[in-house]
């Protein structure tokens, strides 16, 4: 009896502990505390610290989940970070820009690395040229020559660039940007040419049907496969290219 | 007796450039004198080393400070966007130290404290959720082992015999221990709907990287972790969460990750058409190239660890993997692939994962062409470059798992050759 009455009071103790706790870690850092974490307003400053000391001080659990664990995601929180835009446009958003407006901003924001015509500086990405030479020894990879679907340079664009600046370019800069890079590649030839949400699909890309899924097991595992040849397999055994010669290396090699 | 003490000079002006071979060399050379090292007291046998508090998170000792990552200068237009290489050639084992386990960054490896760190569930869910680091604490854990490999390990070498070194040319990789959740278990707890046929996955550095991976595989062996080897994630790897896609290419291992948002398509994004997908020769290009197929290497002897024993007892050391499932087994040949034999495997084949191989040869000093192969639980065997080349041309860059040869010189001398 004794025995539980003391049990009892430690848990007391212990619960009281962890709301005190739980209040003064809340009290110090957030002005305004929401009166219920679950209804938080994203206009409020809130952290997620709060949250947890609230749990631990057994407040219901955010997440409804089979273990209850996280919290519902705001809708709000949800736009700033679902960005990303699927090849049949899904996540496009309203706006528009001209190829000459993109120019403009294309020379401030991208030129450095990627050339005033999107040609390339040094070992950055060429964006425009290579049309045709895919099949070549070394063929030129553009978005012109190369990109599948157009919502990837406005995603990553978008979500990436400019280096070193990402995510600073409204979404009207990126259709004009994109419109600018068309009209590098010759895919838009009119120079009053103004992308936007509803013509994004109309554009086509020379390169969308140059992709095949993934056929290595039908076209290589066969091949690479069996009882190899253990014993006498060769005739002779030549060099037909040193490293050496070339000389790429890099000179502290640690060797 | 004069010949002897030239012989005894050449060897102490030879110990100066060789290093590691003088302990061995020495007992033998100088056996009428007894090795100093052993006759004649040392300073660390004679006065006190460092206190326990000298290195609260140690660092290797000095004499081993040419075991680190490496770059190629001239592979990336800056070090920011760019990747160095694990130094498998003075490795040994199979798990790869953090601290020289190489770092592929495409916007730099960020800072993100443990407290801000917020990873999102969203898409085809019933609930969208925000779990905080703490949150992912309180899911039932994992630990696997799994190798992590860029697509493009190797790909210097498609256009031929190019870096000399087997941290050069296969150094992207490495091998950890990882704790943390299945996300399968993440997505259950958000509630996946049935129409989700996909994953994308984000991170929550400046380059955003966003891969789409299939749900058959996500609901697989999909790891979400937050340590490595026993301890946190190193920033260049992903601090302080980063996504494991066992036997994938290493694109996909978002690191730093924000987001999974379950879709009804792939988003095709940058990363995964513009960048890893493989043109063929006539001009068209294979996309989803997702699993790192079976490869070995040996990493010792090799252009950066040449040997310098001499003939005799040689140790010929090695790395074997597969993305398709355990390796079991690894052949080398000596002489360019006319002869080969089989391997000894330190270990057996763990599933997506390195396994050491060792071959024990008595060397007779003379040239070798040195060759491994590796062989996988679905029976796939390592190809040769020219296999390769014959079906896919000469435009690869990503997925070359070819066999590599190292040409063992009569001094000992190693360098990276391509044979006939």
């Amino acid at each position: 009896m004794s025995k539980s009455r003391n049990l009892f009071f430690l848990l007391s103790l212990s619960v009281i502990f962890v709301l005190a706790l739980a209040y003064n870690f809340a009290d110090r850092n957030i002005a305004k505390l929401p009166p219920d974490p679950r209804t938080v307003n994203a206009q409020y400053d809130f952290d997620l610290r709060i949250i947890a000391a609230a749990n631990a001080a057994n407040a219901p659990l955010e997440g409804t989940g089979p273990l209850g664990l996280g919290r519902k995601a705001l809708k709000q929180e949800i736009v700033a970070w679902d960005l990303e835009i699927a090849p049949d446009g899904t996540g496009l958003p309203v706006g528009s820009g001209s190829v000459s407006y993109g120019e403009e901003i294309f020379s401030e924001q991208c030129s450095v690395c990627h050339g005033d015509f999107a040609e390339g500086v040094d070992r950055w990405p060429e964006l425009a040229g290579g049309e045709g030479t895919l099949a070549d020894e070394d063929p030129l990879k553009t978005v012109g020559s190369y990109w599948p679907h157009l919502s990837t340079a406005w995603d990553y664009i978008h979500r990436s660039m400019p280096y070193g600046y990402a995510q600073s370019l409204s979404d009207d800069d990126v259709y004009a940007m994109l419109a600018y890079i068309l009209y590098s590649n010759d895919i838009i030839e009119d120079e009053e040419f103004v992308l936007s949400n509803e013509n994004f699909l109309d554009v086509e890309m020379p390169n969308a049907n140059g992709f095949i899924i993934d056929d290595r097991d039908v076209t290589e595992y066969p091949l690479f496969s069996g009882d190899p040849c253990m014993k006498d397999c060769k005739l002779k055994v030549e060099v037909t290219m040193r490293a050496r010669v070339l000389d790429v290396t890099p000179e502290d090699d640690g060797s | 007796m004069s010949k002897k003490k030239t012989t005894r000079r050449a060897f102490l002006k030879g110990s100066v450039a060789v290093g590691s071979a003088a302990f061995t060399a020495g007992t033998s050379v100088k056996a009428m004198e007894g090795d100093p090292l052993i006759t004649e007291p040392q300073e660390w046998a004679q006065f006190t080393g460092d206190g326990v508090d000298a290195t609260p998170y140690g660092m290797p000792i000095d004499f081993e400070s040419d075991v680190v990552r490496r770059n190629v200068g001239w592979l990336t237009a800056d070090t920011i966007s760019s990747v160095n290489f694990t130094p498998i050639h003075a490795l040994d084992g199979t798990i790869t130290p953090q601290g020289c386990a190489f770092e592929r960054n495409h916007s730099g490896a960020i800072e993100l404290p443990k407290e801000d760190y917020r990873l999102m569930i969203n898409g085809l869910v019933d609930r969208p959720l925000v779990f905080t680091y703490e949150d992912l604490q309180r899911f039932p854990r994992e630990n696997h082992v799994y190798f992590c490999e860029c697509a493009a390990n190797t790909g210097m070498e498609w256009a031929g015999a190019q870096l000399n070194g087997a941290q050069f040319t296969h150094g992207m990789i490495h091998n950890m221990e990882y704790t943390g959740i299945p996300l399968r278990t993440l997505l259950n707890e958000a509630g996946l709907r049935p129409e989700g046929s996909w994953v994308f996955v984000e991170g929550a550095d400046a380059s955003s990287n966003g891969r789409s991976i299939p749900i058959e595989k996500a609901l697989d062996d999909v790891f979400v972790a937050f340590k490595a080897n026993g301890e946190a994630l190193r920033k260049e790897h992903g601090y302080p969460v980063r996504l494991v896609v066992p036997g994938w290419e290493g694109n996909m291992w978002v690191k730093w990750l924000r987001r999974v948002e379950v879709t009804d398509q792939p988003i095709e994004s940058r990363e995964e058409t513009s960048k890893y997908t493989d043109t063929l020769a006539d001009g068209t290009s294979r996309k989803w190239t997702w699993v790192m197929d079976a490869k070995s290497v040996i990493t010792s002897p090799s252009p950066q660890t040449p040997i310098k024993h001499g003939s005799g007892p040689l140790v010929i050391s090695g790395l074997a993997w597969s993305g398709h499932g355990a390796i079991t087994r690894v052949d080398v040949t000596l002489d360019g692939g006319e002869n080969w034999f089989r391997a000894r495997l330190a270990n057996p084949g763990e599933t997506k994962a390195l396994t050491r191989f060792y071959l024990d040869i008595d060397w007779n000093g003379k040239d070798m062409f040195l060759q491994s192969r590796a062989h996988d639980e679905t029976g796939y065997v390592q190809p040769s470059k020219e296999q390769l080349r014959n079906v896919r041309g000469l435009n690869s860059i990503y997925h070359n798992n070819c066999i590599q040869t190292w040409w063992v010189k009569k001094g000992g001398e190693v360098e990276n050759v391509e044979v006939s």
